[in-house]
């Protein structure tokens, strides 16, 4: 195989920015993308500005890649947001801008990709979903609600891109010590760390594990799986 | 600007058959069959086609469209029923685009 080209949304920071490194050390041509710069670089690294909802500038970001390496073996569709409140406090607003971001975002990043990986026959999407869904942790209905539509996306998608030989899967992290759980109480998180079988936060070398795993040429036979982490 | 997209419908669909196992055959011009009960496609071919042919229609022309939205199902006639359908859909497909490139 020549050097994987690997694409990670939401790579500016978090557990996207621990998965570039991480491929780009591996010897993968490593794209990236979030809504704003990063304050980083790295040799064989290339970042685009895009949201990852908006239509016209995934399309764009898509040519760009299709004209400039011909081709995507993976894409890490890690991009997400969350936002914790009582469902009967959560504006529509909210709930707008997480399903934009988690289902939009996943949604138009796997059309993309699949339609570049199709043609070669080979290709591996990782989507990222939660232990919320699962869990039904009060608070988290419309994150967990959003990321309950990316199971169900990935379970279908397996199916329909099967005969192209792409397998998409999902991992399911427990809460990791980023930006996404900064505002949600210490009491809450050790409540949710509580109700898994290893009671730990998760690591970014956790998530790293599981996304190698789905990555690997050897996991062909692998496809619209959930693996959840901390035995949830 | 028909020919043209004539040709990049018959580009693409030579390398669908060099891709895939169903053959279109592509020397009927016009009327050959794509989709339905003439047709050489199951549904999974005419995705793929479809596919194939908005990927070179971005790389010649530098244009992005949808070839199979609401728009192309609710047409009377199917535009994926034989190439020529096609061909005349992305045509009207390619002129709307332009006249909205004009309005801005």
């Amino acid at each position: 195989m020549d050097r994987p080209i690997t694409l990670i949304t939401g790579s500016r920071k978090g557990i996207g920015k621990y998965l570039v490194q991480h491929y780009v050390y591996q010897g993968h041509l490593v794209i990236g993308c979030s809504r704003n710069e990063p304050d980083w670089s790295l040799d064989g690294y290339e970042h685009y500005q895009v949201d990852v909802s908006d239509e016209n500038t995934v399309r764009a970001m898509f040519t760009s890649i299709k004209k400039k390496h011909g081709r995507l073996d993976h894409l890490i569709n890690n991009a997400g947001i969350a936002s914790m409140n009582h469902f009967m406090l959560t504006p529509v607003s909210t709930v707008n801008k997480i399903f934009n971001t988690n289902v939009i975002g996943t949604f138009l990043f796997c059309r993309e990709a699949a339609k570049l990986m199709q043609k070669r026959r080979y290709g591996r999407i990782v989507n990222f979903t939660t232990v919320a869904a699962p869990l039904k942790l009060e608070g988290e209905s419309i994150y967990a609600a959003s990321k309950a539509a990316v199971i169900s996306f990935t379970e279908v998608i397996a199916r329909e891109l099967s005969p192209y030989d792409i397998t998409v899967n999902s991992i399911g992290p427990t809460p990791i010590e980023t930006d996404l759980i900064r505002s949600v109480p210490k009491e809450k998180l050790a409540a949710l760390i509580n109700r898994q079988a290893i009671k730990r936060y998760g690591t970014v070398e956790d998530v790293a594990n599981v996304v190698d795993f789905f990555l690997k040429e050897e996991s062909s036979f692998i496809t619209g799986q959930t693996l959840f982490l901390g035995g949830v | 600007m028909r020919e043209k997209i004539s040709n990049i419908v018959m580009t693409a669909i030579k390398e669908f058959n060099t891709t895939y196992e169903q053959h279109i055959p592509i020397e009927l011009g016009d009327e050959t069959p794509l989709f339905g009960k003439k047709g050489v496609l199951d549904s999974l071919g005419l995705v793929s086609l479809i596919v194939m042919i908005e990927q070179v229609l971005e790389d010649e022309l530098d244009v992005s469209l949808i070839l199979a939205d609401e728009k192309a199902t609710s047409q009377k006639t199917s535009p994926f029923l034989k190439i020529g359908f096609l061909v005349d859909y992305i045509y009207r497909l390619m002129e709307e685009e332009i006249s909205v490139w004009t309005d801005q």
